[in-house]
């Protein structure tokens, strides 16, 4: 075991730390600690356009290989830029969909063209993407999908397009992406995991409609997504029709989470917020609240040490013990944080900051909590899993 | 920057489970922590001779191993695991940790060749519901000619009635807190000391009182300086705490597994219990708590080992320790509690070893300061801007 990190990765460090003390300030100084669930909504075209000036000092998609205009950056220069990230308050990513989730399976299990076609646009900061895969009727569920796809063929050469129709649900960032990555079946008399097709599909086109859904917290982060004969072509499914639950489930493998030191970031500048909070306001008096602060802390520097562990872990990209603890242990560990936010506000965490709804920051941060153990995966659906590959107890009856 | 164990460190862990799993068997650990001595004399003979563990950490010049402090955590997660009873505890994280921080040139150059040759060591430092920062050190010293005169009494020592070699901590008169406090080491046998082992509640892991009635010692059983050597032992004793916390993390796997091959024979409403959701739950659970739980040991492990060599993620020893040891204390709890609740009546009997985890698990929660002392250290540090030792 070793934690330190060599001469050329400290170099790498203070290359990040210094381009981002250089270019998060000025009119981007607005956006520093902003964005990430919760807080999606704010400064949109400001965080669009800080993606764009990322891509300029090429620090999007780093952990991309070099030929797809990547910097093929090592797992320990990825923990590192996210840790310099964190440090000086970048805000949430608005491409983190396309950067770890569609470019990342297309690479994997995309063709060439679609390679030119895609990961120009999420490199760039240009395009972004969401996730079409939950339906009213396939939540946990996930393989109940029911939204078809029809292929029509224009030629014996294989040209045609597919026609998608049906319904999508929760879809978060709809409204904001230019594409979507759908799973839908391409054989209509199939049942569960097999007939599906992962697709690319382009949003602005007459068959989507997109329909914000509001939530708890007033605001509309995800949406409804109606397709009626929603286009796309032959080129855009990856991998074949009947393997689009492969190439959905494949990456999960692969990725060892990476993309979670990220979103670590964003609990360490909620967390700093709360202490702050609890300084000013006597809070960090009350013996109780100290106690869970401390545990708070605690809680965020083991997440930290376990995707260290992740990120350390087996080569042949196996989920490892660590890594399927992963999701409910982070999710509980947010909507904790959620609960100390308001209990550390006291008093005032009731009042918001203006009317209809205008929520501060830790107080839609404490709303939106609640579906961390809901969204990816329940909390509930993270325990079967556990149960039933890790620790090899029986499965789940299925109706 | 490699979180993961090397080959080398696997060998380490998978021999000594191996060896564990042979001689650390239910009946053997029932048959030692029966007895007052609380381990079996020939066994750890055997463990001195043939497997070499006592000298793990202790640097070649004076004949150890001169392993670091990572291969020691992932021997001491397998007793953990199969509740080993043994002095290696007291020994090696107590007794060598303390002549490897405090300890003189001359001293280390005395004690570790006898520690590796077999003799058995431990720390006391704690009176009586004291608490375990530096107000646990009632005892007190004197300037007694060339040497010191130590009076007073301590708690909680472990294996302190059977061990040979002791380091205790003494204050100056009319001192508090971390001041004034000197560390000494002394044979057990020196006059004036009686040692009384107490009986309690966790039976794999033997305490003891220990009263010294004007001991006096010759100058050269000072560690450290003269009524300086708080941060000594503040390190000491956290160095011990990381220790205690991979037992922890091995007795909670343990907890896990035997609960789980329980759960999958066992057969109600015409299925294995472990096919029920509720039972399912609670097993990922404690799975979750024991691999957070190893996260932060691991993490605390290689901090622990560059704060022996003098590594810059040394200085982070006191936060590490805290962490693996309040969580770690909180989970394996967690999953005995649950061991036995999962288990029914059997895990109520005595002969069901579940019972026996969840004994450790409260006297290591216990044991350097429980979850709630430990979030309270963190605290400070965070809320009140102190620098703890
Ligand atoms: C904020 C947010 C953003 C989202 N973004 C997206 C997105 O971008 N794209 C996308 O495709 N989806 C998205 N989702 C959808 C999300 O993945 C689903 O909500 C989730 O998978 C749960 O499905 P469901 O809502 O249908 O709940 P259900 O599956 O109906 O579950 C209801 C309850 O039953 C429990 N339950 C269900 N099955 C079992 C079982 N077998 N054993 C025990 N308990 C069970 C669940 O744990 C839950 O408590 C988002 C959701 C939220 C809240």
């Amino acid at each position: 075991m070793k934690l330190s990190f060599s001469p050329e990765d400290e170099q790498f460090r203070e290359e990040v730390a210094s381009w981002l003390a250089d270019n998060l300030s000025g009119e981007f100084e607005c956006v520093k600690g902003r964005g990430g669930p919760g807080d999606e909504h704010h400064l949109v075209e400001e965080r669009k356009a800080w993606e764009r000036k990322l891509h300029e000092g090429g620090w999007t998609c780093i952990g991309w290989p070099k030929e797809y205009g990547g910097r093929g950056a090592s797992i320990e220069q990825q923990v590192i830029f996210n840790e310099e990230y964190a440090r000086a308050g970048g805000p949430g990513r608005i491409g983190h969909i396309g950067e770890t989730l569609a470019g990342p399976t297309i690479i994997a299990f995309g063709s060439d063209a679609q390679k030119q076609k895609y990961l120009p646009g999420i490199l760039r900061g240009e395009e972004f993407w969401c996730q079409g895969y939950s339906e009213p009727s396939a939540g946990s569920d996930l393989a109940n999908v029911k939204t078809k796809a029809v292929f029509e063929k224009t030629d014996e050469e294989g040209a045609g397009t597919w026609r998608i129709s049906g319904q999508k649900v929760w879809t978060s960032l709809a409204h904001e992406s230019e594409f979507c990555f759908v799973i839908a079946r391409t054989d209509p008399q199939s049942v569960a995991h097999k007939g599906l097709g992962f697709f690319l599909v382009r949003m602005d086109q007459p068959g989507v409609t997109v329909r914000p859904i509001e939530q708890l917290t007033g605001t509309s982060e995800f949406n409804e997504v109606f397709f009626d004969e929603a286009e796309c072509d032959a080129s855009d499914i990856v991998g074949a029709p009947g393997e689009g639950w492969k190439v959905a489930m494949g990456l999960l493998g692969f990725e060892r989470g990476v993309s979670t030191l990220g979103q670590q970031m964003l609990f360490q500048n909620e967390f700093d917020a709360i202490v702050k909070l609890a300084k000013a306001n006597g809070a960090a008096q009350n013996p109780a609240l100290r106690q869970r602060i401390a545990e708070a802390h605690i809680g965020l520097r083991i997440m930290r040490y376990n995707s260290m562990r992740m990120l350390s872990g087996g080569e042949d990209g196996s989920l490892q013990k660590e890594a399927m603890i992963y999701k409910l242990y982070w999710a509980t560990w947010h909507r904790n944080l959620g609960k100390l936010a308001m209990d550390v506000m006291g008093q005032e965490s009731e009042i918001l900051e203006g009317a209809p709804y205008e929520l501060g920051r830790l107080q839609s941060m404490y709303l939106f909590t609640r579906s961390d153990t809901i969204y990816g995966g329940t909390n509930q659906i993270q325990r079967n899993i556990i149960a039933e590959r890790a620790l090899g107890m029986p499965r789940e009856p299925r109706g | 920057m490699d979180f993961a164990f090397t080959d080398e460190q696997q060998m380490i862990r998978d021999t000594a489970e191996s060896f564990l799993s042979e001689v650390s068997t239910s009946e053997a650990v029932r048959a030692a922590m029966a007895t007052e001595r609380g381990y079996d004399s020939a066994l750890w003979e055997r463990v001195c001779q043939e497997m070499f563990w006592q000298a793990i950490h202790i640097p070649e010049e004076h004949g150890g191993m001169g392993l670091g402090y990572v291969e020691l955590v992932a021997m001491l997660e397998q007793m953990g695991r199969y509740l080993f009873c043994s002095p290696f505890f007291s020994t090696v994280c107590l007794g060598v940790n303390a002549l490897l921080v405090a300890g003189s040139e001359e001293q280390r150059a005395q004690y570790l060749p006898e520690i590796v040759a077999g003799k058995t060591a431990t720390l006391a430092y704690a009176a009586a519901n004291g608490g375990w920062g530096s107000d646990a050190v009632t005892a007190t010293c004197a300037a007694d000619g060339e040497g010191y005169r130590i009076d007073g009494s301590y708690r909680y020592v472990t294996d302190g009635h059977t061990a040979e070699l002791l380091m205790v901590a003494a204050r100056a008169d009319c001192t508090a807190g971390d001041e004034g406090i000197s560390l000494f080491v002394l044979p057990a046998d020196t006059p004036g000391i009686t040692r009384t082992w107490l009986p309690t509640m966790d039976q794999t892991r033997k305490q003891a009182e220990l009263v010294f009635d004007g001991v006096t010692v010759g100058g050269d059983a000072l560690m450290g300086e003269a009524g300086r050597a708080w941060p000594q032992l503040a390190r000491v004793l956290d160095l011990a705490r990381v220790a205690v916390a991979a037992d922890q993390v091995g007795g909670a796997q343990q907890s896990l597994d035997i609960t789980v091959d329980y759960l999958q024979e066992r057969v109600q409403f015409g299925r294995v219990i472990a096919s029920y959701q509720a039972v399912k739950h609670k097993a990922a659970d404690m799975m979750l708590k024991v691999e957070a739980g190893r996260s932060a040991l691991y993490y605390a492990a290689c901090v622990a080992d560059e704060a022996l060599q003098g590594g810059s993620l040394g200085e982070g020893l006191v936060e590490a320790a805290s962490i693996a040891k309040a969580y770690c204390s909180d989970a394996y709890f967690f999953n005995a509690g649950c061991g036995i609740q999962l288990h029914g009546g059997v895990g109520f009997t005595s002969e069901y070893d579940i019972q026996l985890y969840f004994k450790r698990a409260k006297s290591t929660e216990t044991f350097l300061g429980d979850a709630s002392w430990h979030r309270e250290r963190i605290a400070r540090q965070l809320l009140d801007g102190e620098a703890v030792a």
